[in-house]
């Protein structure tokens, strides 16, 4: 295999602060390379320099031997580079083959674009690659998952040969993401180059060859992946051995708080039972759509429940929105941190109290101090990284925001604190302090719901699993019996009615 | 003592509050100045205490739609309908008090209400549905505009009434003009219930990210709701104390009222995506539109060309922003 892509010695500054000093990267024709590290190690600048999208300080870049620059966004694409964002970058109201030929349409002699041919064009590729797609279908009837095959095909079209996937698994399901290796295994037969970055350590074993890992803007190694054992794997990327990357202790009480029986929405939720004890984590599993998501905002008033009992401490409850669970110290932390947790263009400050206004706001007087310490409190036992309570959330790390979040529902939760993906898209640190929070929560006496999506997560951390499939319960497995396995084996098996 | 102490305190937190207030809008209090600098060195009549008192009448009504239409946009929203509600009550009060011959004591209460369900509706719209604020504003600003022509028959409802005439131009403390109350209720009305309760938190969340505030329990359609109407209340109430000073109802009183109260808050530096925004900007936003109109009046500009400063001001303003959050 002959190297396609070359960086060498790359150096990046903003202002007087070194995001990138000497790093490496050389990926060969038909390989599949992850890019590794935590969030801020600098991946995301070494592949915007590599797109044209910032310009490096120093060091080379060359393609096929020959050393090129990469002045602006067009210069990239025009050396074969396209890079598939995490947020896909396509128009929902158009069809596959005007995606495809967005912003250089093939024009007829009068000027009209040549629909039929782009049509054709853009069929011919999807033929290709065996994607059972029509060019003529608008782009909102497509899954995530074939608006992402689109979004190949078109970096393909330009003649991309080096294709950067940034966390591209990051909203598919199991089912999905082997569709996509599909798609990297035609593209590698292909002697392209892909660049893969994920958080998920599977993943990586799955489908790449190679894996260069990054930490602190420093280029620390790189390795083969069959050769690499997981845990150095991860103290490459945290520059230390986490021994205690999970922490679990025994804290479960023999006290029933929750326990629900026969729950359904009418659409996602069915006949779903379970109990909850004190000081237990229950993890909930399940393929994506599997209705987990559903299960638990039916509990907390945020999606309408049709049939089933609800027992919380021996009687029953019914809450018709957030407000009223908040109300017997319930917590949910939802799934989507941007969509559906934060105020982003408001400071760490507001978003951490907000759940808790009227403990410094009542009588038309604001106690300021009380807020700070409120604040403050948080900062401290959660180890936010920000710049003071005021910094605009937008501008803290993924890892921070989440933290952030978690500590607004901390400021309230009394009794059930739900967790839907706790851990997603948050770096591996993050991740360690995470577990050990929620360890501790429990052992304070907090019963946790701890929806995800990561299998190593829910054995390790759960006192038992509910395992969910087509939105019935297949199963709950005790703390004995957890094992990837056993949870897939249950997530996958239909329930006949 | 402890009473002192609390005093104390109340001042000390005036006064942070105050140095906040500057800082935070330190641009546009520059601009302010330099205007009345200018205007003080151009013309002789600018720095009176007279002129000062007439500016002050001049920028109430919009002082108290300004306020209402900062919680709004704050929220998300945009109300285009307070120009309409204006001409509602005002034209209902008048015409309540000549034609059908009710007290000004009632008729007053009851004009008030009438342009306040307007806000009631608007609310009900904008809190159960996700039709944009700005169509169903847009479509009862015509809606109120035409009730109030149908009403007033099109013509002016003069009006004879003491009470009437006190509310609209009337002194009280020995001399101080009726219109500096209404303002200074209004904006500590507004300034408490945006920073120092719930609701104004609430607010704050909504406007920032709807569905994120849902998730913290917090009762979206309630504080959409109670912002329309509230906005609704103060248009009314601007409505009558409109009509009041030219002791009339006229059928396009409060035209284009929206549009200035928008822009003062446009200019205290308010966000039109929601989320971000303070009261003491708009404040100093409608003195500033308030400054200008008065200035412009003195030295005798044609009112043609008034239009065109005014607008070239906000432009200025926004584009300031624009390059100030750029940098960041």
């Amino acid at each position: 295999m002959s190297t396609l892509l070359k960086m060498k010695h790359i150096t990046k500054s903003f202002s007087s602060n070194k995001v990138l000093t000497d790093v490496d990267l050389s990926v060969a024709e038909g390989e599949v390379h992850a890019l590794l590290g935590e969030n801020g190690a600098g991946k995301s600048t070494l592949m915007k320099i590599l797109g044209g999208i910032y310009a490096k300080d120093s060091g080379t870049i060359s393609i096929s031997g020959k050393e090129v620059q990469m002045h602006d966004v067009m210069a990239a694409r025009d050396y074969g580079v396209s890079i598939i964002h995490q947020e896909l970058m396509l128009a929902q109201h158009l069809t596959v083959a005007e995606n495809v030929f967005m912003g250089r349409e093939i024009k007829k002699k009068s000027g009209l674009v040549d629909l039929p041919k782009q049509e054709a064009q853009t069929q011919n590729f999807l033929d290709q690659y065996n994607i059972p797609l029509d060019a003529n279908t608008r782009l909102d009837k497509l899954t995530i998952a074939e608006q992402q095959m689109i979004e190949i095909i078109r970096a393909i079209s330009f003649g991309a040969r080096i294709i950067v996937m940034d966390e591209p698994t990051s909203s598919l399901s199991d089912t999905e993401v082997e569709i996509l290796y599909k798609m990297i295994r035609a593209l590698k037969s292909k002697k392209m180059a892909i660049i893969y970055i994920s958080h998920r350590l599977n993943e990586l074993y799955d489908i790449t060859d190679r894996i260069t890992v990054l930490r602190d803007g420093k280029w620390i190694g790189t390795v083969i992946t069959k050769e690499t054992k997981r845990a150095d794997l991860i103290a490459m990327m945290v520059g230390r051995d986490l021994s205690s990357y999970y922490t679990k202790s025994d804290h479960v009480v023999d006290e029933v708080v929750l326990k629900v029986s026969d729950l359904s929405d009418g659409n996602k939720v069915k006949r779903v039972s379970f109990d909850l004890k004190k000081g237990e984590i229950l993890g909930i599993a399940g393929l994506v759509g599997a209705g987990r998501s559903e299960t638990v905002e039916c509990i907390f008033g945020l999606r309408n429940k049709k049939a089933g009992t609800i027992e919380y401490k021996g009687r029953q409850i019914n809450f018709r929105s957030p407000e009223e669970a908040m109300k017997e110290g319930f917590g949910l932390v939802p799934e989507d941190r941007k969509k559906e947790g934060l105020f982003l263009q408001s400071g760490v400050r507001f978003n951490t109290t907000i759940n808790v206004i009227p403990q410094f706001l009542y009588k038309f007087t604001w106690n300021k101090t009380k807020e700070k310490n409120i604040v403050a409190e948080k900062i401290n036992d959660m180890n936010i990284k920000t710049a003071g309570i005021e910094q605009v959330v937008s501008r803290l790390s993924g890892g921070n925001q989440q933290k952030v979040l978690i500590g607004r529902w901390l400021c309230s939760t009394k009794t059930i604190l739900i967790l839907d993906e706790p851990t997603r898209g948050v770096d591996v640190k993050t991740k360690a302090e995470i577990y050990t929070l929620i360890d501790h929560l429990a052992a304070s006496g907090l019963s946790i719901i701890m929806v995800s999506s990561e299998l190593p997560e829910l054995i390790n951390m759960s006192d038992r699993v509910m395992v969910m499939c087509n939105g019935y319960s297949t199963g709950i497995l005790q703390r004995k019996d957890l094992g990837q396995e056993s949870i897939m084996t249950l997530a996958t098996s239909e329930v006949s009615v | 003592m402890k009473h002192k102490n609390a005093k104390e305190h109340m001042l000390k937190n005036f006064g942070s509050n105050l140095i906040e207030g500057i800082k935070g809008n330190g641009g546009i209090i520059i601009g302010l100045i330099l205007i009345c600098i200018l205007l003080s060195v151009m013309t002789e009549s600018f720095l009176t205490v007279k002129n000062f008192s007439n500016i002050m009448r001049q920028i109430s009504v919009n002082v108290i739609l300004a306020c209402g239409m900062t919680m709004v946009i704050i929220l998300g929203g945009i109300d285009l309908s307070v120009g309409s509600i204006i001409a509602i009550s005002g034209c209902l009060c008048c015409g309540l008090i000549t034609n059908t011959g009710l007290p000004a004591a009632i008729a007053i209460p009851v004009s008030i209400l009438a342009g306040t369900l307007v806000g009631v509706f608007n609310g009900l719209v904008i809190s159960r549905t996700t039709i944009p604020p700005f169509i169903v504003t847009l479509a009862m600003m015509n809606v109120g505009r035409g009730f109030a022509r149908i009403y007033t028959k099109s013509t002016t409802i003069l009006v004879d009434d003491e009470l009437f005439t006190f509310i609209g131009s009337g002194k009280v403390f020995g001399g101080i003009p009726i219109h500096f109350i209404y303002m200074i209720i209004v904006i500590v009305v507004s300034g408490l219930l945006l920073n120092r309760t719930k609701l104004g938190r609430n607010i704050y969340a909504v406007g920032d990210n709807k569905q994120a505030a849902a998730y913290s329990g917090i009762n979206t359609k309630k504080v959409t709701m109670t912002v329309f109407v509230l906005m609704g209340f103060f248009a009314a109430c601007a409505g009558i104390i409109s009509s009041a000073r030219t002791f009339s109802g006229q059928f396009n009183v409060g035209e284009g009222a929206e549009m200035d109260a928008i822009s003062a808050v446009v200019l205290g530096g308010t966000s039109m995506s929601g989320g971000v925004g303070r009261l003491s900007g708009t404040i100093i936003g409608c003195i500033v539109i308030g400054v200008l109109n008065n200035g412009m009046n003195i030295l005798g500009i044609d009112s043609s060309w008034q239009y065109v400063v005014k607008g070239v001001v906000v432009l200025i303003a926004v584009f300031i922003d624009y390059f100030k959050k750029r940098k960041e």
